[in-house]
């Protein structure tokens, strides 16, 4: 073919012009936190509320790694709190009868995987809209935690001073919650698969052109199969962590995480026509989400801005990146 | 002539009541680029999912380099050499040069963890060997939105030479290109009989098809309505030939 130049190198440019959304979430995030600190620095320069950010946030931290895979994919999955509500009571359940917590777990995860793949087989074989599938589910399963419990919680009373808690939510030297080394660590290992396995190469190109990448012979059921089965899995460990965390179980656990975790991974600059994402993004928009409330709050605001302040910020972020996309077209 | 590389006997393709393809037989020998012409509902593409394994046949035999074969997936089709540049453009917008071009087929270390290095490497020397890109704007970690849509038809017409495609089918590669693009993919085209590969072009546009083909199977209503080689017709006689089985009910323009 015709000859000439070979084709050149990427350029610093070319980085700042793929790494852009990554870039200007950290910088809201930053200017944010500034602004924390500046109104209420008695507060933002104590460790204390760092520590509560770390125990607090992993839990739907961890269900958001899940969630960015599913929105990359360019579907969508509502039913994850009520997997997770059904997961932990497993969790519950098992580990107060038998004393077993890793037996619990086991058992527990397993559910959640189950539930995860449930899900998929309706949106990737059934040809299920995944947000209506995925309210089915929800409903189904919550619906199926109540029925089980009866509106009665369980208490994990065999749960203080044994080593699964040390291991799962004690604290380092008193200070550093385990459960936030947890999500970073997921978020570390599920950051690299996105970016750098097969498998999250394949969810990025099947959320951008599903009908391509069946044409170059991705199997792209079984990548939505996948994904959803991966979503289950992350629901049932944030199940039950925040199950360990509190030492009991009550029916509507994770309710409140469906939209905050969805908050988190858009603003995080994961495309919701899927094809595009960062798992940076992602927890950059789960540290946003997390610590948001406990500023608004210290910088002398009452709790009624909170909802309004959430609102503002995701509206602006994903003003912020769709104007950049324009601009990239 | 030399053996043909891919054959088909009598191919029979029924969707419910609905027969598509009719006893469709057709030759492809190396070197050669065969082009399938026809109006829409003629049966092209529904033949050419045949030959990659999208849709089975209901009856017919295929052949590839002499030997009986069953293609029931475009992975298998792919692994045997058949491969496919669609009109749709079988690359996704937003990922990189890189990932596109070996994506389905991507070189990993242990556990399915991506080269990256590799790839990149393999895209940049795809890019450099196969199409001469000169563009200043393009490189291995573009994306495949900066490109225009003749050169995604060049990078999908590479690919499937880089990964040493037998046969590559042609599916309306020049479908909603500006004309200068158009020429671009022709040029590409023309090369893939250099390389000692065949093609099947599918085109409505008889222009196009008569500049690169070196014979012409026309297709109505699923079935082979009449083959030419090159030397056996010009194209203003294709032209006519057309209209002639068009004005006879055999084809419908």
């Amino acid at each position: 073919m015709s000859s000439g130049a070979a084709a050149r190198r990427s350029t610093p440019h070319e980085f700042w012009s793929r790494n852009r959304v990554p870039v200007a979430i950290t910088s809201i995030f930053v200017a944010l936190f500034a602004v924390f600190i500046v109104a209420n620095p008695a507060v933002f320069l104590r460790y204390d509320i760092y520590r509560s950010f770390m125990s607090t946030i992993p839990f739907f931290g961890i269900l958001a790694i899940g969630v960015t895979f599913i929105v990359s994919l360019g579907e969508i999955d509502l039913s994850f709190p009520s997997v997770l509500g059904l997961s932990a009571w497993v969790f519950a359940v098992v580990s107060t009868t038998t004393n077993s917590f890793l037996f619990a777990f086991v058992l527990c995860l397993a559910l959640g995987l189950a539930l995860g793949l449930i899900n998929g087989l309706l949106v990737a074989k059934v040809g299920i809209p995944s947000i209506v599938a995925t309210i089915g589910t929800m409903f189904l399963w919550r619906g199926l935690v109540n029925v089980l419990v009866e509106g009665k919680g369980i208490a994990l009373s065999n749960l203080e001073g044994t080593l699964w808690q040390d291991v799962t939510v004690g604290r380092i030297g008193g200070q550093v919650p385990m459960q936030f080394l947890w999500f970073v660590l997921l978020a570390a290992v599920f950051g690299f698969v996105y970016r750098r396995h097969r498998f999250g190469s394949q969810v990025l190109f099947v959320g951008d052109n599903e009908p391509s990448a069946r044409m170059v012979g991705v199997r792209t059921d079984m990548i939505k199969i996948q994904c959803y089965v991966l979503m289950g899995g992350f629901a049932a460990a944030a199940g039950m962590f925040s199950l360990c965390e509190v030492g009991y179980f009550w029916p509507t656990q994770g309710e409140g995480m469906l939209l905050t975790t969805l908050a988190a991974v858009f603003i995080g600059g994961t495309s919701v026509f899927g094809g595009k994402g960062t798992m940076w993004g992602t927890v950059i928009g789960v540290l946003l989400i997390g610590s948001l409330e406990a500023g608004i709050l210290s910088i002398g605001l009452t709790g009624f801005w909170v909802q309004f302040c959430y609102g503002l910020l995701i509206t602006i972020s994903v003003l912020v990146y769709a104007v950049m996309l324009k601009r990239n077209q | 002539m030399s053996s043909p590389l891919l054959e088909l006997r009598d191919i029979d393709l029924w969707f419910g009541r609905l027969n598509v393809l009719k006893r469709v037989s057709l030759s492809i020998h190396p070197g050669e680029i065969v082009a399938l012409v026809g109006d829409n509902g003629a049966g092209k593409s529904s033949l050419i999912k045949v030959i990659t394994g999208v849709h089975r046949p209901n009856r017919g035999e295929i052949r590839f380099k002499g030997e009986p074969i069953t293609l029931h997936s475009v992975k298998k089709s792919r692994e045997l050499g058949i491969e496919t540049v669609y009109q749709e453009r079988a690359l996704a917008d937003q990922q990189e040069l890189w990932r596109n071009v070996f994506c389905g087929r991507e070189l990993t270390y242990f556990g399915g963890f991506l080269d990256v290095k590799r790839q990149k490497e393999e895209t940049r020397k795809l890019l450099r060997e196969y199409l001469g890109f000169t563009s200043e704007a393009i490189s291995v970690d573009s994306e495949v939105s900066v490109l225009s849509g003749g050169e995604k038809q060049g990078v999908a017409i590479a690919r499937a030479l880089y990964f040493n495609a037998d046969v590559i089918m042609l599916d309306e590669p020049t479908t909603g290109l500006a004309l200068a693009e158009q020429r671009k993919v022709l040029e590409f085209i023309r090369e893939i009989p250099r390389k000692g590969r065949a093609a099947i072009f599918i085109d409505h546009n008889i222009f196009h098809v008569y500049d690169v083909a070196d014979r012409f199977i026309i297709l109505d209503k699923g079935a082979v309505a009449a083959s030419f080689t090159r030397e056996e017709i010009t194209r203003d006689e294709l032209i006519d030939r057309m209209v002639e089985l068009h004005e006879k009910g055999a084809i419908t323009l």
